[in-house]
């Protein structure tokens, strides 16, 4: 990518949108027709390339430590746009996603299909069905490991018909993938609500928040060394909608400000 | 004691029944095999079962004979005599030294198979009208009576079929009930006698006798989508779908392999239910070639549309077909939706049920509380933690799941929850539950419930029940 803004002179922006259009049409039939989805948070949908989440795609996201709790929530919170459209089939060992909390983000369980795997091999399997079937708003699965064949497997399936993919996985569960993004979601400690006044232990939980990376972007200019954007998202009073408090600057620190987005 | 014996050794005088010294005296060097009943009834019912791809009314008669009815069977053979010929030759293939016989009722077959002295596979076919004929000069045996009542009457002088037929029945059934004159009657056709069927008869069938056997898995797939074509024509006409439907395919060495599949919907789209047949070909094994192949409709419902529970409107009708290959692959109850429960236990108040179950169709969306924060992920089973909590009824200072200590920065509640008043609570829980949301120092959100209230006599119970996003 680096090349190619060297070599794009003055028309820099028309040139890139010109060759980012054929390599679209260059990756697959479905890809180019199939349109995004918007992430819900704005701050995220400006940076990717077509300003969303591309359909016809796989994605993935990289939970941090042993429970999948943040970056399942990432992913439901992604999921409470996209199931407008549609039903979402979610692939799972466990099936222990709790209605209620669900319901409270935003996202209706009744329309979450729920497909329990005891193998990577089934779980594949299962993601790549739903991925082929048209009329489903995502595909979203949790296999315990993640290999370069499988995704880009998972990756086709996605594009014949336009489908969306989302893999939620731990952070050793396989490096290389096929996934079109990558997204690295971690907790993050609340802010106080007075910064630097410290309140009782047992005060009440301030908002969550959540820090979340793009790591890898097909088709965008990485922002710094470190990837393609790093965001500190925040709820907002109802819990459902999340707000992105704030675009962190690249960690390289070239990033000239941090820019207050709400 | 000798249960059976083979030509051979018929030839020399032997007989079944008599006691193993005695044979052993008249011929020492005779072979015994020990008699396995049990392995030959299920032999025998194998082959009745394979039997059924002539026609699918077969039954098992005793421990050694086979019921077919072949009524309206004829025009996917050439003639009964075909047929019978067809059997006895594939049996004989098996080493089964089979006798048939084809005639206008159930008993007076049954007579001719086994008193008429037919040569071992060979067959008899008896024209219509038959059978009185036929019948008369075999030995009363021929109309299965027990061995008693045959043996009274050869004493009184009545040894042939054809003695009984100019009797009076009135001194008959004193003397052996009425079984006589009923056998007779069945056997000439004068009452019906239904044979009871393996299988409980389905009209919904269609086959296909292979011209060459098959053993590919493309080939049996090929044979799969021509008989769909078929039977989805056959349903669409009726306008039924099918919910549940079994693929037989009859081996040349008399196996029957059967794969079936449920649907989540009723069904006449032939490529869809073939595809759910052709992911389980891999579970037939075609041994040395399948001659027959026959689809069945187990269960069909009419095609009104019916609601899945899942917004139809925006599927295309596409996400049935991939929740029945689902269910198909991982099983019906591997495929999952979420329902509410009315109930204040957190673990009782969501459930996960089969797609495929029909019975929690009343169940709304509206129904899911949210009233309060609730966790994304539960755990079905509340785990055990080690606690620090300062003051009885304070949140925990530290907790250590999983041998990874969690300090508490913030903390919010308690949130009791009791248990409903007609379950009983376990010993020293008071039935109550107080549950605290609670932020580590990362940030991340746990539900821990202390059970049971407060007692300074007794350390408190904590465990980790479910966790926030």
């Amino acid at each position: 990518m680096a090349t190619l803004v060297q070599l794009g002179s003055g028309r820099k922006d028309a040139a890139l949108a010109a060759l980012r259009a054929t390599l679209r049409r260059l990756e697959g039939p479905g890809r180019a027709a199939a349109g995004v989805a918007p992430t819900g948070f704005d701050a995220i949908d400006r940076m990717l390339p077509e300003g969303g989440l591309a359909r016809g795609a796989l994605h993935e996201i990289v939970g941090e430590g042993a429970d999948r709790a943040a970056s399942s929530g990432f992913a439901i919170r992604l999921l409470v746009g996209l199931a407008v459209q549609g039903p979402v089939l979610w692939c799972l060992a466990d099936p222990d996603l709790y209605g209620p909390g669900l319901q409270r983000l935003g996202l209706a369980p009744d329309r979450l299909i729920l497909a329990r795997t005891r193998r990577d091999a089934d779980l594949l399997w299962a993601m790549e069905e739903g991925l082929k079937t048209p009329g489903l708003a995502a595909v979203l699965g949790e296999p315990y490991r993640l290999d370069l064949t499988a995704s880009r497997r998972l990756q086709l399936a996605a594009e014949s018909v336009g489908g969306l993919g989302l893999v939620l996985r731990p952070a050793d569960g396989g490096k290389a993938t096929a996934a079109v993004t990558r997204w690295r979601v971690a907790s993050a400690p609340s802010a106080l609500p007075v910064p630097g006044q410290e309140i009782p232990r047992d005060f009440g939980l301030m908002r969550g928040r959540w820090q979340v990376s793009l790591e890898r972007c097909r088709g965008a200019v990485p922002t710094g060394e470190q990837g393609y954007g790093h965001w500190l998202v925040e709820e907002d009073d109802a819990a459902r909608a999340v707000a992105v408090a704030q675009e962190l600057g690249d960690r390289s620190g070239a990033s000239p400000a941090r820019r207050q987005i709400a | 004691m000798l249960a059976a014996v083979d030509p051979a050794a018929a030839l020399v005088g032997l007989a079944p029944g008599m006691s193993v010294a005695d044979a052993r005296a008249r011929v020492p060097e005779l072979r015994l095999v020990d008699a396995d009943p049990a392995g030959d009834a299920k032999a025998l019912a194998d082959f009745a079962d394979w039997c059924s791809r002539f026609s699918p009314w077969t039954s098992v008669d005793g421990p050694d004979g086979i019921w077919l009815d072949v009524t309206g069977c004829v025009p996917l053979v050439e003639s009964e005599q075909a047929l019978a010929q067809d059997l006895v030759a594939r049996a004989a293939r098996l080493n089964f030294a089979a006798r048939a016989a084809v005639a206008d009722t159930p008993g007076a077959a049954w007579a001719v198979a086994r008193y008429d002295d037919l040569p071992a596979s060979s067959i008899r076919v008896l024209a219509p009208g038959e059978a009185r004929k036929a019948l008369a000069p075999l030995p009363v045996a021929g109309l299965r009576l027990s061995p008693e009542i045959t043996q009274d009457l050869r004493r009184l002088g009545l040894k042939r079929i054809g003695d009984l037929y100019g009797m009076a029945r009135a001194p008959l059934t004193p003397r052996f009930g009425e079984a006589v004159a009923r056998r007779l009657d069945q056997a000439l056709g004068l009452v019906e006698e239904p044979i009871s069927p393996r299988q409980p008869i389905m009209p919904r069938l269609v086959r296909r006798i292979l011209a060459e056997p098959i053993s590919t898995a493309d080939a049996i797939e090929h044979g799969l989508v021509q008989l769909m074509a078929l039977l989805c024509r056959q349903l669409e006409e009726e306008g039924l779908g099918a919910r549940h439907l079994e693929l037989a395919c009859f081996r040349i060495d008399a196996r029957v392999e059967r794969i079936g599949v449920g649907t989540s919907r009723p069904s006449h789209q032939p490529d869809h239910l073939a595809r759910l047949l052709t992911e389980k070909i891999g579970e037939i094994a075609p041994g040395f070639g399948i001659e027959v192949m026959q689809l069945r409709v187990l269960a069909v419902e009419p095609m009104a549309p019916r609601q899945l529970g899942l917004d139809a409107k925006a599927d295309g009708g596409a996400v049935a077909p991939l929740v029945d290959r689902l269910a198909n692959r991982l099983g019906a109850r591997n495929v999952l939706r979420l329902i509410p429960e009315n109930s204040h236990l957190p673990e009782r108040a969501a459930r996960a049920v089969s797609v495929l179950d029909d019975r929690h169709r009343d169940k709304r969306p509206q129904d899911w509380p949210v009233a309060r924060p609730r966790p994304i992920r539960l755990l079905a089973h509340p785990d055990p933690i080690e606690v620090m909590a300062p003051v009885p009824d304070d949140p925990p200072l530290m907790f250590r799941w999983r041998r990874i200590p969690h300090r508490v920065r913030r903390a919010e509640g308690p949130e009791r929850i009791a248990l409903e008043w007609w379950r009983e609570p376990e010993a020293g829980t008071d039935g109550i539950r107080d549950y605290y949301r609670v932020e580590d120092e990362a940030g991340r959100r746990f539900w821990l419930y202390r059970r049971g209230l407060y007692r300074p006599e007794t350390a408190p119970a904590w465990f980790l029940h479910g966790f926030f996003a």
